[in-house]
């Protein structure tokens, strides 16, 4: 299903997420998380910005196992836990954070 | 004219360019383009094949395919010509016909 | 002995010619989630895999060789390279890419986890492996 933003049509796959990864600005994010009725505070965006760094750096969506133990490295132990990353994405912050960033779904997340 | 013959598999894998170099005359032309790209490398084990092939034979390599695979110019035998698609276009063109050891 | 088993993935094909080297990377990537202990090895033109400064943005195809750096993370303790195969093909370690390990709970760091072995290590290992997956 298409997702319109600042009045451009941006192509998604049948889950939502980004079929054209340069599509990918900050209004994504903003529009997907109010289809989902959430409000995006500083603390989505450090977890947005940080799978962005992520996937720039290689190439691929970090499992969820992984970003926690990279959010933990990176943002500090009381971050780094699924408590912390599930409250701020109630639908898996591998899916649904991956998916505001415009990040196609971790490999072997189902 | 002479034959383009082109061969987009790995030396060390598979014998495509042995058979093509066994059976390519004197005046033809080669092109090393996808895996096939490894044999243009010098201090490889395959490097005489290339080398012995150079004294009666052109051999070029497809530019593309070599930088995806993290190759370095400065390692290309010498006497082998970096080509870009328009290269490729045109050395079909140059040639005859062209026979791929796929 | 822990019940965790030892997968042995086997990496013997350059990448971009054929399928196997990303399809091998996404099935490593995937067992990652199993928590078992999981080692790479590369060997005959498999160690092309490892070579840095690939580009691909002239063939169209993406460039998975960032994604090796990362391994560390997803539980990879050992990446093997045959250094034979190494040899043969005029490569050094030098030419490969660095995948720094780091034990998250103990903190406990390793710099760089890809390691050549020789034929008989090599021999050695894939025997003491409880699963040997090719690609």
């Amino acid at each position: 299903m298409p997702i319109e933003v600042n009045g451009k049509t941006l192509e998604t796959d049948e889950e939502g997420y980004l079929v054209n990864l340069d599509d990918w600005e900050p209004a994504v994010a903003e529009a997907m998380a109010k289809e989902d009725d959430l409000e995006l505070t500083d603390e989505h965006w450090e977890i947005i910005n940080f799978l962005r760094e992520y996937y720039e750096e290689y190439q691929i969506a970090p499992a969820v196992r992984v970003l926690t133990k990279a959010v933990g490295k990176r943002l500090g132990k009381d971050k780094g836990n699924s408590k912390y990353l599930y409250g701020l994405f109630p639908y898996g912050p591998g899916k649904q954070a991956c998916r505001y960033a415009g990040l196609p779904k971790p490999t072997g997340c189902v | 004219m002479s034959d383009l013959h082109t061969v987009n598999k790995s030396p060390f894998e598979k014998n495509s360019l042995d058979t093509c170099l066994r059976l390519s005359k004197a005046g033809s032309s080669i092109l090393l383009y996808e895996d096939g790209v490894y044999a243009a490398l010098a201090g490889t084990s395959a490097s005489e094949k290339i080398t012995g092939a150079l004294a009666d034979r052109k051999v070029y390599v497809l530019e593309p395919d070599f930088r995806a695979r993290g190759l370095k110019a400065d390692r290309l035998i010498e006497g082998v010509e970096m080509v870009d698609y328009a290269g490729f276009v045109d050395l079909v063109d140059a040639c005859s016909k062209v026979q791929a050891w796929v | 002995m822990s019940d965790k088993k030892q997968f042995m993935f086997l990496n013997r094909r350059a990448p971009y010619g054929t399928i196997y080297a990303w399809e091998s990377l996404e099935v490593v990537l995937i067992a990652a989630a199993f928590e078992q202990a999981v080692s790479l090895a590369f060997i005959d033109d498999g160690v092309y895999q490892l070579v840095t400064g690939q580009d691909t943005t002239g063939i169209g195809m993406k460039n998975f060789s960032p994604t090796y750096k990362t391994l560390g993370d997803y539980e990879v303790r050992h990446m093997y390279v045959d250094k034979d195969s190494l040899e043969a093909r005029g490569l050094s370690v030098d030419d490969l890419v660095v995948v720094p390990w780091e034990d998250w709970e103990t903190e406990e760091t390793v710099d760089n986890i890809v390691e050549v072995v020789d034929s008989a290590k090599l021999a050695e290992l894939l025997e003491e492996s409880d699963v040997v997956f090719s690609f």
